[in-house]
C-alpha cells in the first residue's frame, strides 16, 4: 500500500532524532522563574498578583485579557518579585512575573499521583471550562488558546479531531517521548477532546519514522476500549514521513483528503487538530487539575554532549536548561528554539522557557551558517517544495518589486512559513525572508479592507434602516 | 512606366491621407480633457515622483492641487517654498511658507558605542531584521545598519558610514521627501527644522530603556537622566519613556543641554564654533545654584503670608 | 565551556538547508553529458577532443573575463554552468569544425547570449544553442561538413551527410524515402550505437539516453519536457508517414537521428529557459516537437530541433505566466 501524506511539495530534510532514545526526565527548579504574560497568540494576560504575593505551584498568576486569550498559572511556589519588563530570546520586552523559588508547594486540588483517571466528566462543558481554567493551549507551536478551538463558531461542526503526533521537525523528540512514555494520558486526553467537539472519530496521526510510538499507541487504545464507550472510535493512523507534515493544513489533507480554503479553518472542513502534547495537557487539566505549567523540551544537537528529553517548568530560564547539562558546546553557534526548519533563532540565553517551548537546538557554524546568495536558475524546487503549490521565485521577485496586488493575487497570505522554499533553493535566495515580509504587508492590506468593508455594510444597513424608517410602516409579507 | 510611377505616388499617397485621417479621428475619439493648470503645475514641480508629498507622483499632485480649494493639505517638500510659490503663482492661491526641513538619524550606536552580541545571518535588510529580533547589539531601539533608508532615498542623499555603521545624511542632497523616515522601522530618522545656517539640536538616541541597561548597551545613549530637560530655559525638552527629546520650534539652539549631556547623547550641528562645554557648565551650575537659593527664599518668605493668609480667612 | 555570546548567529528560518546547490545541479549535468562525450571522443577521434577542448576552455574563460572585468562582480566559475555549455556547444559542432570557429562559436554563446542578459538564470535563449545557431548561419561550410566516422584511430575520413541531410537531398531530387533509406544503407542499430555522421554529440543515442536518466534519477530534472518532445515527434511523424510512406520519414527514424535526443535531454530541459510549472512544461515540449518535425518535413534546413527550442525559449515568461501550480485549497 502507498504510505500516505499530504498531496503538495514537502522536502525531505535528514531526520537527526539523534535525542530519541533519551527518556523523559525532569528539570530541578530553578531558583527564580520568569513567566511571560503573553504566552499564547492573542491578548495577553492581565495579572492577578501584585508583588510581594506568596504562591504555590498551580495558582493563577494572570487571567485571560480577551476572548482569545488564556490563564496564566504559577509552576512554582515563591514570591512574587517584580512584574515588568523583561528581555525575551529575541531581546524584545516583554511583560513577565518574576518568581523566587521558595520550596515546591502545590495547590490542595491538584493531584498529584501517577494513578491514571480513566472516567471522564458528563458534561462537555465542563470539559471545555477546566481545559480553560487550566491555560491550555496549543503546543505544537502556534499556541492557539484550546478552549477557543474546542468551541467551534456555530453552524459548524466537527467531523473528526485529528492527534498530530507527527513530529516532522528534524531533532526534535519530545512527543515522540510523551507517546512512548505517557501514551495513556494522551490517548485519555484525545477521548477527553473527542467529547468536549462531539465528534465520533478521532485519528491519531504518526509518522512512520516513529514505528515504536504507532505500536505503543495502537496498544493503548485497544486496552483503554473496555473503559468506556467515549474511548471508541479512535484511530491510530501512519503516514509517510515528510516535513511539513505536522503543520495543520497539510495533516488535514494527509488524514482526510480535504484542503482547508484559503483564509479558511479547518473547523469548515470539519477538522480540529491537536498536538499530543496538548492532549497530554488536557488530560492533567480536566482529570487531575493540573494547569498547565510545564511541558517537555528536547535539548539536542551533534554539537551538544548530553541530549535530552526534559520536562521543564514553564519560565525556567534557558541559562538554567542549558547549565543543567553541562553548558554551551563550544561549536556551538546558533541555538534554537524549535526545530530547525522553523524554530527561532534565540539571541538571548538569559530569556525563559514558555507553554510553546518544545526544543533547544544547537547547530555548529558548519551546519546553520547561510550560503551566499547567487542567481536563480530557475530550476522552480522552491515551487515544487511549496506545500501550499505557492511560487516563491515570484513571490520573492513580486515582493522586491513592491507589487502588492500580484502579491495577493499569487497567493503569498496562503504561506505558512514553512521554510520548505530556502531549503531547497539551489541559489541559496532568502525566500522567506523577503515572502514573509510581503505576507505580512498583504495580510494587513486585507485586514484593512475587510475592516473597511464590514464598516461600509454597516452604514449601509443603518442607512436603509433610517430610509425604511421614515417611508413609514415596514412592509408585511 | 510612367504610369507605374503615378500609380506608385498615388497609392502611397492615398495611404498616407488614410492614415492621417485615422489618426486623427482616434485622437480625436479619445481626447482627455484635462485642465491645462496640471501641466503648469507639474512642469513647475521637481519631477522626482518620490511621493513625499503624500501623492502617488509630481502629476497626481498637480492634478490634486488644481482641485482642491487652497494650498493647505499640499506642500511639496522637495521642491520647497520656491517650487511652492510658483504653484500658487500659477492657481493663484495664497500658500504658508514652512521651514526647509531635513532627515536626521537619532541614533549614534557605532560600532565602538555599541558591542555586538549577536551576528545577524538573514538578508540584509532592516525590515527583515526586526521582525526577527531586537538586533545584533544589546540596545533594542538602535540603528541595525541594514541600510534600508539608503536603499530608499531617491535622491542619493544617504549612505553608510562603514566606520559607524549608521547611515549619513547628506544635507545638501536631502530634500526631507520622508520615504527614510517610513522606510525605518525603528523610527529612528526624524524630519526636523533644518535650523538657521543649518544649526541644530537634537537628542541622537531613541532607546526607551531604563538608564543601566541602557548604558550596558551603549555608550553614546540616552539614559534618561533628565538633566537636559531640568537645565532647558526654554522648555524645549520633553522627557518621556526614559528618553529625552528637544522640540525644533521652542529650541533657541543655546547649546546648554549639549553640554550639560553625560553621555554626549545631545548632538549639536552646523555651529560655527565648537562648543565650550566647561564654560557653559559653569554658567548652568551658577545660575541653578542662584535659582536654587532664590526658591529657598521664596520659600521661606512665602510660609509666612500663609500663615497670614490662614488665620485670615479663619477668622 | 561557555560559548561568548559574540560569536552567536541569528536568521530568520529555515536554519538548514539541503545539500543541493547550483554547483551540485550543474556538476550532475556535467556527469550526465559523460557519456555522450566518451563515446563522441571514442567515435570521432582527437579531433572531437580538440573541439571539446577549445569550446569549454574558452566558455569558461570567457565567463570568468566577463563576471570578473565587465560586471565587476566574484566570478561565477565556480557554479560550473559555463563548462556545461561548453560540453554542450561541444558536441553541438561536427567534429571537424576549425578551432576558432568553437571559439566565436565560445563569444557568442557565453558573451552574448548569457552574459549580456545579465548571466546565469538571466538568459532567455539556451547559451549553447545559440552558439550552434550563430555558427549555422555564419559558417555554413564548417557546419555541415560531416565525417563519417572512422573512430579515435581511424586514419582516412570520408565525406558524407547525415542521414536527415541525405534524406532531405534525396527528397528534392525526387526519390522516395525507402529507397533513400536503403541506397544509403541505414540501420536503427546503426543509429543507436553511433557510427552515422553527424554533430559529436547526435551521434549515440543510448549514450544520451543513460545520462538522461541520471538526471531523472537524480531529481536533477523531471522528465516531462522531454517526454513530450518526444512524444509529439513520434505522435505527429506517425500521422505523416502514415499517410504518405514515399514523402516522410518513419517515427523510429526521427527520433534517433539529428539533435531531437541531444535537444530534448539537454537542451530543453534547461532550467534557466524551460518553463517552471509541469504543465507549462509539457505545453513547451509539444512546440518543440511539432517545430522540429515541421521545419524537418516542410522547412529548406534538414534539422530543425536547434530552432524549434529558440523558438519555444521566448514563449517561456508567457507560459510561466499562463500555467501555475496547484495550490492548496484553491480552485
Amino acid at each position: 500500500m502507498a504510505r500516505r501524506t499530504f498531496s503538495i511539495g514537502g522536502v525531505h530534510p535528514a531526520d537527526s532524532k539523534i535525542s530519541r532514545g533519551c527518556k523523559l526526565e525532569y528539570l530541578p527548579i530553578p531558583p527564580t522563574v520568569y513567566i511571560a504574560l503573553s504566552q499564547h497568540i492573542g491578548a495577553p494576560a492581565k495579572p492577578v498578583v501584585t508583588v510581594g504575593d506568596k504562591v504555590k505551584v498551580g495558582q493563577v498568576l494572570a487571567e485571560p485579557g480577551g476572548f482569545m486569550s488564556a490563564y496564566i498559572h504559577s509552576s512554582v511556589s515563591g514570591t512574587v518579585k517584580s512584574i515588568g519588563p523583561r528581555k525575551d530570546l529575541s531581546g524584545n520586552n516583554q511583560m513577565v512575573v518574576e518568581i523566587a523559588v521558595e520550596g515546591d508547594e502545590w495547590m490542595e486540588n491538584i493531584d498529584r499521583s501517577d494513578t491514571l483517571v480513566t472516567d471522564l466528566p458528563e458534561d462537555p462543558k465542563a470539559i471545555i471550562e477546566k481545559i480553560k481554567l487550566g491555560g491550555v493551549v496549543g503546543l505544537g507551536g502556534a499556541t492557539f488558546p484550546t478552549h477557543v478551538k474546542l468551541s467551534p463558531p456555530p453552524g459548524k461542526t466537527c467531523e473528526m479531531l485529528i492527534i498530530n503526533g507527527c513530529e516532522c521537525e528534524p531533532y526534535l523528540t519530545s512527543d515522540f517521548r510523551t507517546l512512548l512514555e505517557k501514551g495513556e494520558q494522551v490517548v485519555i486526553g484525545t477521548a477527553l477532546i473527542k467529547k468536549a467537539l462531539g465528534v465520533a472519530k478521532a485519528t491519531i496521526a504518526i509518522e512512520d519514522n516513529k514505528l515504536e510510538a504507532i505500536e505503543h499507541i495502537n496498544k493503548v487504545v485497544d486496552s483503554l476500549k473496555s473503559k468506556g464507550p467515549e474511548y471508541s472510535g479512535i484511530e491510530v493512523l501512519s503516514l509517510m514521513k515528510k516535513y511539513p507534515e505536522g503543520g495543520e493544513k497539510q495533516l488535514i489533507d494527509a488524514v482526510m483528503h480535504r484542503q482547508v480554503k484559503s483564509g479558511g479553518l479547518p473547523i469548515d472542513v470539519g477538522a480540529v487538530v491537536d498536538n499530543v502534547c496538548t492532549a497530554l495537557a488536557v488530560y492533567e487539566a480536566v482529570q487531575k487539575n493540573k494547569p498547565l505549567i510545564d511541558n517537555s523540551v528536547t535539548v539536542t544537537g551533534e554539537c551538544f554532549p548530553k541530549q535530552a528529553n526534559l520536562i521543564v517548568r514553564v519560565g525556567t530560564p534557558l541559562n538554567y536548561v542549558i547549565d543543567y547539562l553541562g553548558g554551551v558546546p563550544e561549536a556551538a553557534a546558533k541555538v534554537i528554539s524549535g526545530g530547525p526548519m522553523m524554530g527561532k533563532a534565540i539571541a538571548n540565553l538569559e530569556a525563559a522557557t514558555m507553554k510553546g517551548t518544545g526544543g533547544l537546538l544547537f547547530l555548529t557554524r558548519e551546519q546553520t551558517k547561510r550560503m551566499p546568495e547567487s542567481n536563480c536558475i530557475r530550476c522552480g524546487k522552491c515551487a515544487d517544495a511549496c506545500p501550499m503549490g505557492l511560487e516563491p521565485f515570484l513571490l520573492n521577485r513580486l515582493s522586491k518589486a513592491g507589487d502588492m496586488d500580484a502579491l495577493e493575487a499569487n497567493a503569498v497570505q496562503d504561506c505558512i512559513m514553512c521554510g520548505c522554499c530556502l531549503y531547497s533553493c539551489p541559489a541559496g535566495i532568502p525566500l522567506l525572508d523577503t515572502i514573509s515580509q510581503a505576507r505580512g504587508q498583504v495580510m494587513g492590506i486585507m485586514r484593512a479592507r475587510a475592516a473597511a468593508a464590514k464598516a461600509a455594510a454597516e452604514a449601509a444597513k443603518a442607512a436603509a434602516e433610517a430610509a425604511n424608517g421614515s417611508t413609514g410602516s415596514p412592509t408585511v409579507k | 512606366m510612367t504610369t507605374t510611377i503615378i500609380w506608385t505616388i498615388a497609392i502611397i499617397s492615398g495611404l498616407g491621407l488614410l492614415l492621417a485621417l485615422t489618426l486623427y479621428l482616434v485622437a480625436q475619439r479619445f481626447k482627455v480633457v484635462e485642465d491645462p493648470r496640471i501641466e503648469l503645475v507639474e512642469k513647475a514641480m521637481p519631477g522626482a515622483n518620490c511621493g513625499g508629498c503624500g501623492f502617488a507622483g509630481c502629476h497626481a499632485f498637480a492634478d490634486s492641487a488644481v482641485k482642491a480649494p487652497n494650498l493647505d493639505n499640499h506642500y511639496c517638500p522637495v521642491g520647497g517654498n520656491e517650487t511652492m510659490k510658483k504653484v500658487a503663482e500659477i492657481l493663484g492661491y495664497e500658500i504658508k511658507e514652512k521651514a526647509p526641513m531635513v532627515a536626521v538619524v537619532r541614533c549614534n550606536g557605532t560600532c565602538d558605542a555599541r558591542p555586538r552580541t549577536s551576528e545577524y545571518d538573514g538578508s540584509i535588510s532592516c525590515k527583515v531584521k526586526a521582525s526577527l529580533y531586537a538586533g545584533d547589539t544589546g540596545c533594542s531601539f538602535g540603528c541595525l545598519g541594514c541600510g534600508d533608508c539608503v536603499a530608499a532615498c531617491k535622491f542619493g542623499a544617504l549612505s553608510m558610514n562603514p566606520q559607524t555603521g549608521l547611515p549619513v545624511v547628506d544635507e545638501e542632497k536631502c530634500t526631507a521627501c520622508g520615504a527614510c523616515v517610513k522606510a525605518c522601522p525603528k523610527a529612528i530618522i526624524e524630519l526636523r527644522k533644518k535650523g538657521p545656517r543649518g544649526m541644530r539640536e537634537y537628542v541622537c538616541c531613541v532607546n526607551k530603556d531604563k538608564g543601566p541597561s541602557v548604558k550596558k548597551a551603549c555608550a553614546n545613549a540616552c539614559i534618561g537622566c533628565g538633566i537636559c530637560s531640568k537645565t532647558c530655559t526654554h522648555d524645549a525638552i520633553v522627557l518621556e519613556n526614559n528618553v529625552a527629546y528637544i522640540d525644533f520650534e521652542k529650541c533657541k539652539l543655546c547649546r546648554e543641554c549639549e553640554a550639560m549631556c553625560p553621555t554626549g547623547a545631545i548632538h549639536g550641528v552646523n555651529f560655527p564654533k565648537p562648543i565650550d562645554k566647561d564654560a557653559i557648565k559653569a554658567r548652568v551650575q551658577e545660575r541653578q545654584k542662584k535659582a536654587r537659593e532664590a526658591a529657598a527664599a521664596a520659600a521661606r518668605q512665602a510660609q509666612e503670608p500663609e500663615q497670614i493668609k490662614k488665620e485670615e480667612s479663619n477668622g | 565551556m561557555n560559548m561568548s555570546m559574540d560569536k552567536i548567529l541569528v536568521s530568520p528560518n529555515p536554519h538548514i538547508h539541503s545539500a543541493t546547490t547550483t554547483k551540485v545541479l550543474m556538476r550532475d549535468v556535467v556527469i550526465a553529458l559523460l557519456p555522450a562525450v566518451i563515446v563522441s571522443v571514442v567515435v570521432d577521434g582527437w579531433k572531437e577532443m580538440l573541439v571539446l577542448a577549445v569550446s569549454v576552455l574558452s566558455c569558461m574563460a570567457l565567463e570568468y573575463l566577463i563576471t570578473r572585468y565587465c560586471f565587476k562582480k566574484a566570478s561565477t566559475l565556480g557554479d560550473w554552468s559555463a563548462a556545461v555549455t561548453g560540453v554542450l556547444l561541444a558536441l553541438n559542432l561536427p567534429p571537424t569544425t576549425p578551432w576558432w570557429v568553437v571559439f566565436l562559436g565560445a563569444v557568442f554563446a557565453i558573451g552574448v547570449a548569457k552574459m549580456t542578459f545579465g548571466g546565469l538564470g538571466q538568459n532567455i535563449f539556451n547559451p549553447a544553442l545559440v552558439g550552434r545557431v550563430f555558427l549555422l548561419i555564419s559558417f555554413p561550410t564548417y557546419m555541415t561538413h560531416w565525417e563519417i566516422p572512422q573512430g579515435l584511430f581511424g586514419v582516412d575520413a570520408i565525406s558524407g551527410a547525415t542521414p536527415l541531410g541525405a534524406i532531405k537531398e534525396g527528397l528534392m531530387q525526387g526519390a522516395t524515402v525507402p529507397d533513400l533509406m536503403a541506397s544509403h544503407g541505414y540501420t536503427y542499430s546503426q543509429m543507436l550505437f553511433a557510427n552515422i555522421g553527424g554533430s559529436a554529440g547526435e551521434a549515440c543515442a543510448i549514450a544520451i539516453l543513460v545520462g538522461f536518466i541520471y538526471l531523472v534519477a537524480r531529481k536533477v530534472i523531471k522528465p516531462w519536457i522531454t517526454l513530450s518532445i518526444l512524444g509529439t515527434v513520434a505522435a505527429v511523424s506517425c500521422i505523416f508517414w502514415l499517410a504518405n510512406p514515399a514523402q516522410f520519414t518513419d517515427p523510429l527514424f526521427n527520433l534517433l537521428t539529428g539533435g531531437l535526443l541531444l535537444g530534448s535531454c539537454f537542451m530543453a530541459t534547461d532550467y534557466v529557459t524551460s518553463p517552471m510549472s509541469t504543465k507549462g512544461g509539457i505545453i513547451f515540449g509539444i512546440g518543440i516537437g511539432f517545430i522540429t518535425l515541421m521545419i524537418r518535413y516542410f522547412g529548406s534546413y534538414p534539422e530543425g530541433v536547434s530552432f524549434a527550442i529558440l523558438i519555444m525559449n521566448s514563449t517561456v515568461p508567457l507560459l510561466n505566466n499562463w500555467f501555475h501550480q496547484k495550490k492548496y485549497g484553491r480552485a
